[in-house]
């Protein structure tokens, strides 16, 4: 790829510089194989597959209520997300309405998820730069957020709570209680975090100015959630397309201005906040009502094929579901959002520092077990 | 440097509160009254025989092929003693391979497997997570004691449409 001869002049020689698949901050199995001129990256090669699982290949071979489980493992920082997008797929192939007490406890519980997933990245974005402290910080106020998806789900991280047609079972009776008590404690918590690390200068100097991404680079190498919108462009699956019950809340859209790195922390946090303000809204809003439409254990959905997106923590996911009328489906593919962030690699790490890869790569936020499925 | 300034004052006065970390092996963490532990058979104390009966619903559903099921004629129902025609002859669970979806909780009949607290299991050989019918049984009593629980009332209506199906599509198989 890169002509490594000296040709008998005076020159710098390009050294070849692999990074991972061990390296603890790829969060991961991620391997970059880098070209790099002193301390400057010349060129890079992303090697991905090292978590491949063939979870879409699994989904041929199982019944609609076992594929659920597949997709808590492909994202497992963001499960309650994916088990939605699955289960919305099913359910808009078979014309199943859901309750709308259903709805608001997915919507409540998606949003928690989406504000637990963003903590854990401020907390490694935090090593990846060099803090230790925000990680402690951040995790203590992640773990109150898996207890209360115990009380809820059952489990800490793969809960298969959302069922098609609606969710598990109703929610324990002390749950609004038990949620305002912990949104009070996560503001209080996102509020620490954010002094800790946000306007370090120490961080700042790390995070400013690195690993720009103009908004059309960003939206040609197919970009999308908080990655694209610290470049400046408002696009939220939730405003522009919006799904479930979102269209009943009040929340805004945090976009960047520069693209950088700091820019794409930023707009994390940011959206945390928001985040919480659509739980307030959503459990005062929640109905009573019953929570799950009873459907065949087997379902067979017809004969035809959806496509259907919605917003993960990472950005936008996408599933295209073919059924051909029998019990299971006959393809689903997933479009993963970290895939697609990552194949920006590239652009963003060219020209950088060696110093600064571990910056861009954390602030990408990536999920291996999403990339590589 | 008065950001760096901000961020110390966080940490200053986070010193003034209580730890947050449980010093886990001496001090557990308090389970949730949901918690889905590793999957448990539940033992009925009226007729001191297993609720379940190895239909083996659990064993089809089961997205990791973890269970294996036989069942029996009751010995008990002979008697007069019981009223299920048939019980489990054996029953094995690799809980090594259960991946605590409680898709069998779900799909049971008979209320008979049960999702536990348990969730401590670590062995000193591969297979020895293989658990069999007196183990998942003695597990069972144990988290019927500690929980409380009970069968759910049971409905004076028809067989569920969902039983229904299943035999439907056992019939066209």
């Amino acid at each position: 790829m890169v002509d490594l001869s000296t040709e008998g002049q005076l020159d710098t020689v390009q050294m070849m510089v692999n990074m991972g698949p061990q390296h603890p901050s790829t969060h991961g199995v991620f391997r970059m194989v880098l070209w790099v001129d002193g301390e400057r990256i010349v060129d890079l090669e992303p090697h991905i597959g090292y978590l491949h699982r063939g979870s879409e290949k699994l989904c041929e071979g199982e019944l609609y209520v076992q594929i659920v489980t597949l997709f808590d493992r492909m994202d497992y920082i963001s499960n309650l997300n994916n088990e939605m997008i699955f289960c919305r797929a099913v359910e808009r192939l078979m014309g199943l309405a859901v309750p709308e007490r259903a709805e608001y406890i997915r919507v409540i519980l998606c949003e928690l998820n989406r504000v637990a997933s963003h903590l854990l990245f401020c907390g490694t974005f935090g090593i990846d730069a060099g803090a230790m402290t925000p990680i402690m910080y951040a995790f203590r106020d992640r773990e109150k957020i898996q207890s209360m998806f115990e009380a809820v789900t059952g489990a800490r991280m793969m809960h298969n709570y959302i069922r098609i047609g609606g969710v598990k079972g109703d929610v324990p009776d002390d749950f609004s209680q038990r949620m305002g008590a912990l949104l009070k404690v996560l503001r209080q918590g996102i509020n620490e975090t954010d002094k800790l690390l946000s306007f370090s200068e120490i961080f700042l100097a790390r995070t400013k100015g690195i690993g720009v991404i103009d908004a059309e680079t960003a939206i040609a190498y197919g970009m999308s959630g908080p990655s694209l919108r610290a470049c400046g462009v408002p696009m939220d699956v939730r405003k522009d397309e919006p799904y479930s019950v979102y269209d009943r809340f009040d929340f805004g859209i945090p976009i960047g201005e520069k693209g950088d790195s700091w820019d794409r922390y930023y707009v994390r946090v940011e959206e945390m906040r928001q985040s919480m303000r659509i739980i307030e809204q959503a459990l005062e809003q929640m109905p009573d009502g019953p929570t799950i439409t009873p459907s065949r254990l087997v379902l067979r959905p017809p004969q035809g094929e959806v496509y259907v997106r919605g917003e993960n923590p990472r950005g936008e996911i996408g599933v295209y579901l073919v059924s051909n009328g029998a019990d299971k489906p006959y393809r689903v593919k997933v479009r993963p959002p970290s895939f697609c962030n990552l194949m920006a690699i590239k652009e963003l790490l060219k020209d950088t520092y060696i110093a600064d890869a571990v910056v861009i790569l954390g602030s990408l936020d990536i999920v291996l077990g999403e990339v590589d499925r | 440097m008065l950001g760096n300034l901000k961020g110390l004052m966080v940490t200053f006065a986070t010193f003034f509160r209580k730890p947050v970390t449980y010093k886990y092996p001496q001090e557990h963490k308090p389970i949730e009254d949901r918690y889905m532990g590793f999957p448990v058979l539940m033992w009925d104390e009226k007729v001191e025989e297993p609720y379940c009966t190895g239909c083996m619903v659990c064993v089809r559903y089961c997205p990791t092929q973890c269970m294996s099921a036989v069942m029996k004629d009751n010995p008990l129902h002979a008697e007069g003693k019981s009223t299920r025609r048939k019980i489990v002859d054996s029953f094995e669970i690799n809980l090594g391979r259960c991946i605590l979806c409680g898709i069998c909780v779900d799909v049971c009949n008979f209320d008979a497997i049960e999702m536990s607290h348990e969730h401590e299991l670590s062995k000193y050989a591969r297979n020895d997570n293989r658990t069999n019918l007196p183990r998942l049984l003695e597990m069972g009593r144990s988290y019927q004691k500690e929980s409380g629980w009970k069968p759910k009332p049971v409905k004076e209506t028809k067989p569920e449409p969902e039983t229904k199906t299943e035999e439907a599509v056992e019939a066209e198989n």
